[in-house]
């Protein structure tokens, strides 16, 4: 069993468990973070949305042998940056939630577009989203709120 | 796209992940458990053998049916559902045993241990297999594969057909959805140290719940709280499906006297849980020469599945509005639930009316093409008009009748009348054709005649100003809560923010039926109205003196309580302080009953709904020449919801609406092979993507309605109930092809 070394909001890990252990149970079975939720276990829903080095993955398909030497970023870490803020506001002014369950892979989703594009067009934020599954809201309101977090967040990304 | 300000006073718990939901709760000595399946779609002499499991690492126990000590039986019509399987297997979703281990991969290793053995019979997969006067009777104790025939009988179709102008005969077909809601049932039991279990689960109905664990365990539903936590979205999906999770997480911490929790992964929930009924209909329809409807037949089949959950209610929505939104004087239809083995059918979001819905506006638009008359002119002729008549003999004078002013709003705004001319009709000069269609309904709004209509309300004043507040009405993610808030913040005359509301138990609030049937803001929106009346008739009379007036004479608004003058009023915080001081709380329970509905048996006779939600949507297609591909390019939808309390989540309902509505039409559909369901992830059975959905507008239209004590009737099951017959007509502008069955399919040799 090796050692698995990462950095998870922005704190330094050392696991010592099977590497085949899915990074999803790790974060919500043994740190307690359960903003990333199960709605597939497969990948098809993104409900289990974190950043890995500031990219959006599905944390159900991630091994944690995985992660070695990478930096996890889940929503409870991401919600307390400044640009955690600003999608957090703008998804709430925009109405962007509804049951919720969504709701925090999709704001890794958007966290994960907006580095990557701080001034997306429609169809990109679709094309980010689409990895992420709301039967909610029919998208809508989702995409208005990343949009509002581009403007309002100019410069911050 | 519109741009209003949302309120909803989970947002930011929702958004930054503290929301937890009923899998995100753990406990002290939390034990998990998970269910047991058998591959048999029918078969008897069950045996389930656990001793292999039971001696594995960590299990606890193994449970089958002889450990209930209640009734193994639920439902909500019936107690025809099985929460444990007792000796018969009716269906692939049947849950056969249960598994309790101190982690969940243990319970996993341990329930894929368990034995279970049976002999097979031979399944009842189709509705006609199951009308064979030779088929073997699936519901226990019956002599009829046939649950419930709801009958409606106005006029005399019969005699009238001979005299129509055109006589179209089609029949339709709708396929089985599952709701797909994002999170998969989960429930966690926790026994209290005064011996009541507490619940947290994922269900839209906890007092059914209660009633569900109450009778599987054999106690009172004072031993039993259930919570109102989060949940990750029903759609009709959570009601008693979700209650039997619940009522088995708790059989296992009764048990072993210790939290369990029994949370579902994708495969589980799809395999397991009610869908929504595939319907075979039958409709003739005659016309005059002018395009009047003179008269209707119909006959219908709704597979129910093994169990008949809520099939007579689903079939009797069906029955009532059998000829959507059109006053036909002779009508004759038939509609039956039929039992099969395939798993059950139940409640979703629409509950029997998207079927018909799919019949009737597609009917009307190929009498219109064959008449030569506009689908517009065709649909205004006939539709229900102020102190018109239904086809239930019900007067619609009670409310606006807004169903011409709402068309008329969505034909406008999207320019339906020249783009209907723009239409491609087979032909087009690119590899795409293009196509626009519309489809109007009227949905009668809450349970009407299929239930009992009430709700509660408490307001628990605090005498620091702020105010506690709750409903019978379970928060689905749809935002009831902020409705409630908003309502009561309006009626009382303050500021919203000394508002909170509460989060609520089946022991702090009476029972107030089920969050469904659109009737969350209407029932609980009412009961907040009668709450704050009493509360100001209680403020008004120990502070009248103060404010130097009668206690009819109080006003409440601008975070005040007002005299007769301006130099006579309170705040709010004053008035709270009085109360005190007199040793008054101020608290007010209301309760608000629906106003009366009837309906008569044999005829199909009576005032089905005490009101209607009146409904338009238009639908832009491109259907590319080559594929067949089916393309929704734009959708504009008008609903009259009586009055809207928080317009972004009015608007948000009709996009999500709309949304599962596009899946119905062009994408989904559950796949049974032999009773078995072969798409039991979201990889397989796929529902609409960010990039699957066109823009959407929506329109909101506002006639107060005066029945609801808010004027406001509702929103969510309106929106999805009409989008695919909107969908199949521009289809058929499109190609020139109609489409009778769900999923709309083009076949790419068919255009050519």
């Amino acid at each position: 069993m090796n050692e698995i070394h990462c950095r998870i909001n922005g704190t330094d890990y050392t696991f010592s468990f099977p590497g085949e252990r899915r990074l999803l149970d790790v974060l919500r079975e043994d740190l307690q973070l359960t903003a990333a939720k199960e709605g597939c276990g497969e990948g098809e829903c993104g409900a289990c949305s974190v950043l890995k080095d500031r990219r959006v993955v599905n944390s159900c398909m991630i091994p944690v042998a995985a992660v070695e030497g990478c930096e996890i970023m889940t929503l409870e870490g991401f919600r307390q940056t400044p640009e955690g803020r600003c999608i957090v506001e703008a998804f709430s002014d925009s109405g962007a939630v509804q049951c919720g369950f969504c709701t925090p892979g999709m704001v890794m989703a958007a966290a994960s577009l907006l580095f990557e594009n701080p001034d997306p067009s429609e169809v990109q934020i679709r094309t980010a989203l689409s990895g992420n599954l709301c039967r909610c809201t029919g998208y809508d309101m989702i995409v208005q709120g990343v949009r509002l977090a581009a403007e309002r967040g100019r410069g911050l990304w | 796209m519109a741009r209003i300000r949302a309120y909803r006073n989970d947002a930011e718990a929702k958004v930054t992940g503290t929301a937890r939901y009923a899998d995100d709760y753990s406990f002290p000595g939390m034990l998990h458990m998970v269910p047991v399946y058998a591959d048999y779609v029918s078969a008897r002499n069950l045996a389930v053998n656990g001793a292999e499991a039971l001696a594995q690492p960590g299990c606890i126990a193994v449970l089958t049916a002889s450990d209930v000590p209640g009734n193994c039986r639920y439902g909500q019509i019936e107690e025809d559902y099985p929460i444990l399987a007792e000796g018969t297997i009716r269906s692939w979703g049947d849950v056969t045993a249960l598994v309790i281990a101190e982690t969940r991969e243990q319970a996993l290793q341990a329930a894929s241990l368990v034995k279970v053995t049976a002999e097979p019979m031979e399944p009842v997969l189709t509705i006609e297999a199951a009308l064979d006067p030779y088929a073997p009777i699936i519901p226990e104790g019956k002599d009829s594969n046939i649950v419930v025939h709801h009958r409606l009988r106005h006029g005399d179709p019969e005699a009238v057909f001979d005299q129509c102008e055109l006589v179209i005969e089609e029949d339709f077909h709708t396929q089985v959805i599952e709701q797909a809601y994002m999170e998969p049932e989960s429930c966690v039991c926790v026994p209290r140290h005064d011996g009541v279990l507490e619940i947290y689960g994922s269900m839209q109905h906890p007092f059914s719940t209660r009633r569900f664990v109450s009778s599987f365990l054999d106690e009172p539903f004072s031993a039993i709280e259930v919570y109102t936590i989060p949940m990750g979205g029903g759609f009709g999906g959570k009601d008693d499906n979700a209650a039997a999770v619940c009522a088995r997480a708790a059989l296992g911490a009764r048990i072993t006297g210790r939290p369990v929790k029994l949370t579902y992964n994708r495969e589980w929930s799809v395999r397991e849980t009610y869908k929504r009924h595939p319907y075979r209909m039958h409709y003739k329809m005659g016309f005059s020469s002018e395009g009047k409807i003179e008269a209707v037949e119909t006959t219908m089949y709704a597979d129910s599945g093994a169990y008949l959950s809520v099939t007579p209610w689903v079939t009797w929505r069906s029955t009532a509005q059998c000829c959507g939104p059109y006053g036909v004087e002779h009508v004759k239809a038939d509609v039956y639930g039929v039992a099969t083995n395939n798993v059950f059918r139940g409640a979703m979001r629409g509950f029997g009316a998207p079927q018909v819905n799919f019949a009737v506006e597609q009917l009307i638009d190929i009498g219109a093409h064959r008449l030569g008359i506009h689908p517009l002119g065709m649909r205004r002729m006939n539709m229900v008009k102020q102190n018109g008549e239904t086809v239930t003999g019900q007067i619609l004078d009670k409310h606006t009748v807004s169903l011409e002013e709402v068309m008329n709003s969505v034909v406008h705004h999207i320019g339906y009348r020249k783009k209907y001319e723009q239409c491609s009709r087979g032909t087009s000069d690119n590899d795409e054709l293009y196509g626009i269609g519309l489809s109007v309904s009227y949905r009668g709004s809450s349970l009407g005649a299929e239930g009992m209509d009430y709700c509660s309300c408490v307001i628990n004043g605090q005498h620091d100003g702020s105010i506690l507040l709750e409903t019978g009405i379970h928060e689905n993610g749809q935002g009831s809560e902020s409705v409630m808030m908003l309502i009561l913040a309006e009626e009382l005359g303050i500021d919203r923010k000394r508002i909170r509301y509460r989060r609520s138990s089946t022991s702090t609030i009476p029972d107030s039926g089920t969050t469904v049937a659109t009737r969350g803001t209407i029932m609980g929106g009412s009961s907040v109205v009668v709450a704050a009346q009493k509360l100001k008739e209680l403020i008004s009379s120990h502070i009248a003196q103060r404010l130097k007036c009668s206690s009819d004479e109080v006003t409440f608004h601008d975070d005040k309580i007002w005299g007769l003058t301006y130099d006579n009023s309170l705040t709010w915080e004053e008035a709270m302080k009085e109360l005190y001081l007199q040793r008054v709380a101020p608290y007010a329970f209301g309760t608000y009953q629906g106003p009366d509905v009837s309906w008569d048996d044999t005829t199909g006779q009576g005032d089905a709904y005490f009101t209607y939600v009146y409904s338009c949507q238009c639908a832009e297609v491109m259907v590319h020449k080559h594929t067949g591909k089916i393309r929704v390019t734009n959708v504009v939808a008008g609903h009259d919801v009586g009055k809207a309390i928080n317009r972004a989540m009015v608007l948000g309902q009709m996009y999500g609406g709309i949304t599962q509505g596009i899946g119905m039409t062009l994408m989904e559909q559950v796949q049974e092979a032999g009773g078995k369901i072969t798409n039991l992830n979201l990889g397989t059975y796929r529902i609409p993507r960010s990039t699957d959905i066109p823009e959407m507008e929506g329109i909101i239209i506002e006639h107060y309605d005066p029945l609801s004590l808010t004027g406001a009737k509702g929103i969510g099951e309106p929106a999805i109930e009409l989008i695919a017959p909107a969908i199949a007509n521009a289809v058929y502008h499109a190609t020139g092809i109609r489409c009778t069955s769900l999923p709309l399919k083009i076949r790419p040799e068919d255009l050519s």
